[in-house]
């Protein structure tokens, strides 16, 4: 196992060759570890890894990296997510060092959404170094043991580096280029923004495939299946860079009073079906937001079930 | 230049409002080009600030200088045989002026009269946009000679992020999407090889988190 980078359930099961299989939890508004433990629940043994949420769209919640810990005591893998919005690079720095040190080993980069859309749009930003820089930062301090000042690190991290991929921004020509950049800096595994476009992601995943990108990390594709058509329509509209085509609303519509959580559900279920025969697809990371308790349906219907041990 | 906008008249008169007789000195330089501080604005400042206080009842003595500038003590020191015979001096300057008459005249209150933003130019008339962080190690060459770091929301030096659509930023239509600009740009350039690398991280210490600035001209300095 000592070419392992990390030693992670999410490296094994990707370097195994298996499908993987990733959730996502937000940590609570507060200090309720209860509510946190309950959430968390849900995933235990469903998922392969939990991806553990930094003040998502810029709203304060527990740290990611406590979350985390908590998550590891409750026998659930964490990917611990680090966004540049809210830490200078010492800050950066000294919680990988100390994620590493409580035993957690995914870490996810992100740019992180602007404080604007959070609810402290009064606070001060601090983008120190980008998501790019972040991914290259966690790989030389794994890799060469060294702080980005090159001084030496007294037993360096052990982290299997994910960033985020957003195949539906703009200028999405670029975009598979923007992917190869993360992976010349260092990541390990990808994590695409939530996928609703098909025909989009197809064409995405070509170039990717053509620029043999796939070969060199592991792209997990983002699923989330919708609750409501109240929810579709604020997706497409109000969140920047997700396109949820109006063919989708239209079937979600159809479906008729009561029945649209079940299509959505069927329509993550025919991607996720998808995924797994797509070149260049080596997982599903499901984003069931607030909706934890679903997701062991999810992955059952889906044929996920049982995850591998390795 | 240095662009500014006018404080509201009501945090103005708040400023100003245990004073009889005050002096508006106005400046020549930036804030006259974006027409906010020069002696027009101060003019127009000036009777507005006459009429509110007289509606109060309360009459107001307002007199207006604008000299060249006010970030260099030769035209500061222009005013030394007015500047205290007022309550207060209201300065429409960048924020530099009234620092510097503070300096120069320890005894009188100096008031801002303009919120200064940035650095910038004009894009159309009555329209003037950021351009500059004056971050103090210029990059804009790598970047088809527009700065991340001034204009992209997260200062991304690999950018774009997620949240670029139509050409705009994600924190509002408003704003254009610098980085998907650079990218037009180098792409039409034929050139979008330059933002293959990873650009490493910058270094701020030239920046204002490396402390105060100052620049220093030898030849200059007797």
């Amino acid at each position: 196992m000592s070419n392992l980078k990390s030693g992670s359930n999410l490296e094994k099961v990707l370097k195994a060759g298996h499908f993987a299989f990733t959730g996502e939890c937000g940590p609570p508004k507060g200090a309720n570890v209860e509510h946190l433990k309950e959430k968390v629940a849900h995933l235990k043994g469903v998922v392969d890894a939990v991806n553990v949420t930094d003040n998502q769209t810029a709203v304060v919640r527990m740290s990611s990296w406590a979350a985390g810990t908590i998550m590891l005591q409750e026998g659930v893998e964490p990917n611990f997510q680090m966004v540049c919005r809210d830490r200078n690079r010492l800050a950066m720095m000294s919680d990988i060092l100390g994620v590493s040190a409580m035993g957690i080993r995914n870490m996810l980069c992100l740019s992180g959404d602007h404080q604007r859309f959070g609810n402290h749009p009064q606070s001060k930003n601090v983008y120190d170094i980008d998501s790019m820089q972040l991914i290259a930062l966690v790989k030389k301090m794994r890799d060469e043991g060294l702080f980005l000042n090159d001084e030496e690190i007294d037993v360096p991290p052990r982290l299997f580096i994910g960033a985020a991929a957003n195949p539906f921004a703009e200028p999405h020509e670029f975009r598979p280029h923007r992917l190869a950049k993360k992976v010349e800096a260092g990541a390990d595994f990808i994590q695409t923004q939530c996928i609703y476009n098909m025909e989009r992601f197809r064409g995405f995943m070509k170039r990717v495939v053509d620029m043999g990108i796939h070969e060199k990390c592991s792209i997990l594709a983002g699923v989330t299946p919708m609750k409501s058509v109240g929810m579709a329509k604020y997706m497409g509209k109000m969140v920047p860079g997700m396109d949820v085509p109006d063919e989708l609303i239209q079937r979600l519509q159809g479906a008729g009073k009561g029945k649209v959580a079940e299509e959505g559900i069927r329509f993550a279920l025919e991607q996720i079906q998808e995924f797994q025969e797509m070149e260049g697809v080596a997982g599903v990371h499901l984003m069931a937001i607030e909706w934890e308790h679903r997701v062991p349906e999810i992955a059952e219907r889906a044929g996920m079930l049982p995850r591998p041990r390795v | 230049m240095i662009i500014a906008d006018r404080k509201p008249l009501a945090e103005l008169l708040d400023m100003i409002q245990d004073c009889d007789r005050i002096l508006i000195i106005g400046c020549k330089g930036c804030v006259t080009v974006c027409n906010v501080g020069g002696a027009k604005e101060a003019g127009i400042l000036a009777s507005a600030l006459k009429i509110a206080r007289k509606k109060e009842g309360r009459p107001l003595e307002v007199d207006e200088r604008t000299l060249e500038r006010q970030c260099d003590p030769e035209y500061i020191e222009q005013v030394k045989n007015e500047v205290g015979d007022y309550d207060a001096v209201i300065s429409m300057a960048c924020g530099v002026g009234p620092q510097f008459l503070s300096r120069a005249y320890p005894e009188q209150r100096f008031f801002p009269a303009v919120n200064t933003t940035s650095f910038g130019g004009a894009v159309q008339h009555g329209v003037w946009e950021e351009r500059c962080a004056g971050c103090g190690q210029c990059v804009i060459h790598y970047f088809g000679g527009m700065c991340p770091i001034a204009r992209c929301s997260k200062s991304l030096l690999n950018g774009p992020c997620g949240g670029s659509a139509g050409g705009k930023c994600e924190i509002s239509k408003d704003v254009d999407c610098i980085w998907d600009m650079i990218v037009r740009k180098k792409t039409e350039q034929g050139r979008l090889e330059d933002l293959l690398d990873v650009k490493p991280p910058k270094s701020w210490d030239t920046a204002r988190d490396g402390g105060p600035r100052r620049s220093v001209r030898e030849e200059l300095v007797q």
